[in-house]
């Protein structure tokens, strides 16, 4: 049986379950809702894997299309409802279901006390459905109908707790910085369509070898770009990410970590060929890149909500995900996104099971010591810190020291300020871990006795994902270690038309001391983490404290959203008053009016001709039959 | 100037003296009395034309049976009255200029397209002329080319004896 | 009358056409002009006239009978006016007491 012909069914079957979790979500119980939810995710799951092995021991790796039915056609524009099977989307396939599924497993212990927990799997298995839609599509607007559906689904799902103002206004937030966004990508799918005449993957890829030098392909990756940055929050659109955090943490998890917030990274994996015939774009994108990191983790270091700090923290990581992208690494970028999923995703989870042991809490000045009451949470929270910090022989160390070493063979400045930027990943990361769970426990009496691990629907998924944190390195082990640099290899089809892509080539001795040399660094960090902040037992300061200028601007993120509200947000609705005011009301308005009285008048005078005299009637009769015979005979 | 030139001048001064009499006298019954006479005077006209069945018919019909209508009307309801509005002399003038316009319109217009004067004629055309005229004639075109609507003309006037009886009813 | 039968040797059509168009444009004025109903009626009878006068001098100088059939036809359209419209007079009469056409003036705004 072949597989690959039932790719329609991998998004179908969540769909389904949104449809019977949705529809049905008075009449079936939790545990029926929490059974159909997860066990639709995890039926596309094994579907894919099975896709998977079939691929892999094929002999020639070729991208399979299926293409259910025409959807548009209309001149020359044919868009047709089709599906592509080939090792990019396979690999995000495989993350969206698998870690799509363990969240799923999660969110069943995690929202159990919710009353809106039938609607809860709805979202999410519609979530999980667009979102495969996204990487299985065939052709531009395919990805677009995904990629505006997980946007939907982000905005359900963050304003979930609707009860709540703020929410709603966090999620409103998010949909329309994410449609800021969409507008360049759909801008650049018309500018690709007016220029190639055709959005299919395949057939665009012909066009491939001859895209040197176009001008065009610059504007049109730019666009692209723009749509990126609004989903993967990149500056300056990077503002809702933090406001997300409003939804449950399941919900930040799937969403904000592991899936929708690398549909910028594929969709620009996706159109290698056309970024790669622009080398502008692609330091746009590297600066980008480098800038987001930077720029998030500073603010990262003095935030005091924990999953604040894991909000900021994933905003770092894309930058790193789109420096990649941008200095040519793209293996190394899929790499890091793969095993930024597996820890992103644990950490956000962990998190989530300190905040359900917490009764709620999520300041972390009010934890602390958290290691003796919820063992298991500990330990799976330190594998994953461990592995976001690119320590050895974690998953994050293989993937960071790769997009590193890129860095390093072609720009030096990248790499300089892309090691500072792990430094300081390590530092706050650890910084969130210490005071979360060593120390004396600084919360109030009632919450130290509610304090309890996580049920085994909670700790089992955290377990796997600290598996895989642990071990997902070895997808891609780099030849300095003997291995085979297997993703590589099994993603190298996906960028073959692309033009040059950098090679690494550094002498292996170089190479380690790159590495165990950051490494070392990152070590330093902790330890500068572990003495600040355990040993010397220093806590942030309360709410309200008057903070020094530096601290309290980084605190206060820049200002940013202060800075936007007072620009462009305030612009808008005055500009829209104004509108409204002067110009609807009191033009267009009149207008009709105006046109009203217009007519009556006119009416009143035109009845005048009506005298109901026979005479006029008859006088006018001569006159006209005279003008007709003037025109008719002397013309 | 022949007789028949004569005759002529003589009958259309005639028709076009009491048309105008028609218009211009005050009374009503005055009115009609001119009218027929402008009949008579076109009935002569016919006969000048060789067309002897429709001068008799024109006096048989229109000034026999149509005028003496009129007549009935105007007697019988005793409306011998002038209710003619004093028109300033201004509104007047206007008028017959007017109608002096159309009828310089209306000569013009259709001398365009005469293009049929036939000054010399020559014997054979004038015996079909006056033969042309003659009842046998008519009365071969009417049934032959024409009985459709001789036949509808008929209903015609039914419909015009069921209107005017039911219109000058005293209670419907 | 064989000489005045030869009428058409010497009068040009256009003679006749001017005495119509003189007797329809007199009917025409005096529509316009006169209030009184049955006048009224009477001119337009007139105008009729001229149009007859027309088709009878055209027949006979191309020696087509079918202008004196239509002549025929005429006459028997006018006959049928003329008795249906001196009925509405009539009743006109018995409703309003004047025939002046002036006071039918309701069907105004």
């Amino acid at each position: 049986m072949k597989f690959a012909e039932m790719i329609w069914l991998v998004p179908v079957l969540p769909l389904i379950g949104f449809l019977i979790n949705g529809l049905g979500r008075k009449y079936i119980s939790k545990s029926v809702a929490g059974f159909i939810g997860c066990a639709s995710v995890f039926a596309s799951f094994l579907l894919v894997v099975g896709m998977f092995f079939q691929y892999q021991s094929a002999e020639h790796h070729e991208a399979y299309v299926q293409t259910l039915f025409d959807w548009i056609k209309v001149g020359n524009l044919s868009i047709p409802v089709a599906f592509q099977v080939d090792a990019l989307s396979l690999i995000m396939m495989l993350i969206v279901t698998g870690v799509g599924f363990l969240i799923h497993v999660y969110s069943v212990g995690y929202m159990h006390d919710d009353g809106g927990f039938q609607r809860f799997m709805a979202y999410l298995n519609l979530f999980i459905f667009f979102m495969l839609l996204l990487v299985s599509g065939a052709n531009f607007p395919m990805l677009f109908i995904g990629w505006e559906g997980v946007g939907l689904c982000s905005y359900l799902l963050i304003g979930f707790w609707f009860q709540n103002q703020n929410f709603n206004a966090a999620a409103k937030k998010a949909f329309i910085v994410n449609r800021i966004g969409d507008l360049g990508f759909l801008l650049g799918m018309l500018l690709l369509f007016n220029h190639f005449g055709t959005l299919n993957f395949l057939e665009l890829e012909k066009f491939a070898p001859f895209l040197k030098g176009d001008k065009t392909i610059m504007y049109i990756t730019l666009l692209l770009f723009i749509g990126a940055i609004g989903k993967s929050a990149q500056i300056p659109l990077f503002v809702w990410l933090p406001d997300a955090m409003a939804g449950p943490t399941p919900v930040s998890a799937l969403i904000h970590a592991a899936t929708m917030v690398t549909a910028g990274v594929y969709l620009v994996v996706r159109s290698n060929f056309l970024f790669t015939a622009s080398p502008e774009t692609m330091m746009v994108i590297g600066t980008t890149g480098l800038l987001t990191a930077l720029f998030a983790a500073t603010i990262g270091i003095f935030q005091n909500d924990i999953k604040k700090i894991l909000a900021y923290s994933t905003v770092s990581q894309l930058g790193y995900l789109f420096m990649a992208l941008g200095i040519g690494a793209f293996t190394g970028s899929m790499f890091h996104l793969t095993t930024h999923a597996f820890f992103k995703a644990l950490l956000f989870l962990g998190a989530g099971s300190v905040i359900h042991g917490m009764g709620g809490e999520q300041d972390i000045r009010k934890m602390g010591g958290l290691k003796k009451f919820m063992p298991v949470t500990y330990w799976v929270m330190l594998i994953a810190t461990l592995a976001i910090s690119g320590i050895f022989p974690f998953s994050g160390f293989f993937s960071k020291d790769e997009i590193l070493a890129y860095a390093y063979q072609e720009n030096k400045i990248f790499w300089v300020l892309a090691v500072l930027g792990s430094l300081m990943t390590s530092f706050y990361m650890f910084r969130m871990f210490f005071l979360t769970f060593h120390g004396t426990f600084r919360g109030t009496h009632d919450q130290e006795h509610h304090l309890h691990e996580s049920p085994k629907v909670m700790t089992i998924p955290l377990m796997v994902l600290a598996f895989l944190s642990l071990a997902g390195g070895i997808l891609n082990i780099p030849h300095v270690f003997g291995g085979h640099e297997s993703l590589h290899h099994f993603l190298s089809p996906v960028y073959a038309k692309a033009a040059e892509l950098p090679e690494l080539h550094l002498p292996h001795s170089t190479e380690l001391f790159l590495m165990f040399g950051v490494m070392s660094l990152i070590g330093v960090m902790i330890f500068l983490a572990y003495r600040y902040y355990v040993v010397k037992k220093n806590i942030p300061v309360e709410e309200g404290t008057e903070l020094p200028v530096l601290q309290k601007v980084i605190y206060n993120k820049y200002y940013i959203d202060e800075i936007y509200d007072s620009s462009v947000v305030k612009t808008l609705i005055s500009t829209s008053t104004f509108f409204f005011k002067s110009i609807e009301n009191f033009l267009i308005d009149n207008f009709s009016v105006i046109t009203g009285k217009v007519a009556i008048g006119a009416g009143k005078q035109l009845r005048k001709i009506q005298t109901g005299k026979i005479g006029t009637y008859v006088f006018v009769f001569v006159v006209s039959v005279v003008v007709i015979l003037l025109v008719n005979f002397y013309s | 100037m022949t007789l028949a030139e004569i005759t002529f001048y003589f009958l259309s001064v005639l028709t076009i003296v009491s048309a105008a009499a028609v218009v211009l006298s005050n009374k009503p019954i005055t009115s009609i009395l001119f009218l027929i006479f402008a009949f008579f005077c076109v009935a002569s006209h016919f006969l000048l034309l060789s067309a002897e069945f429709l001068a008799f018919v024109q006096i048989i019909v229109y000034a026999g049976a149509i005028m003496v209508l009129f007549l009935f009307v105007v007697m019988l309801l005793n409306l011998n009255k002038n209710i003619e509005p004093y028109k300033p002399i201004l509104f007047r003038t206007g008028a017959v200029i007017c109608g002096g316009l159309l009828m310089l319109l209306i000569i013009g217009a259709l001398k365009k397209t005469a293009g049929m004067d036939m000054v010399v004629v020559d014997e054979e055309l004038l015996q079909t002329t006056i033969q042309a005229g003659k009842v046998k004639t008519l009365g071969k075109v009417l049934f032959d080319e024409y009985l459709l609507p001789f036949e509808v003309v008929s209903v015609l006037f039914l419909s015009a004896i069921v209107g005017a009886v039911i219109l000058g009813k005293k209670d419907i | 009358m064989e000489s005045i039968k030869h009428i058409i040797q010497h009068v040009p059509i256009e003679y006749y056409i001017v005495i119509s168009a003189i007797m329809f444009s007199i009917g025409v004025a005096g529509v316009l002009l006169k209030r009184n109903a049955i006048i009224l009626l009477m001119c337009i009878e007139l105008m009729l006239n001229a149009a007859n006068l027309l088709f009878v001098a055209v027949s006979a100088y191309t020696q087509d009978p079918s202008g004196q059939v239509f002549v025929f036809f005429v006459l028997v359209v006018a006959a049928a006016e003329v008795a249906v419209g001196l009925a509405i007079i009539v009743m006109l009469y018995r409703n309003f007491d004047s025939v002046n056409i002036n006071m039918l003036d309701k069907l105004k705004w």
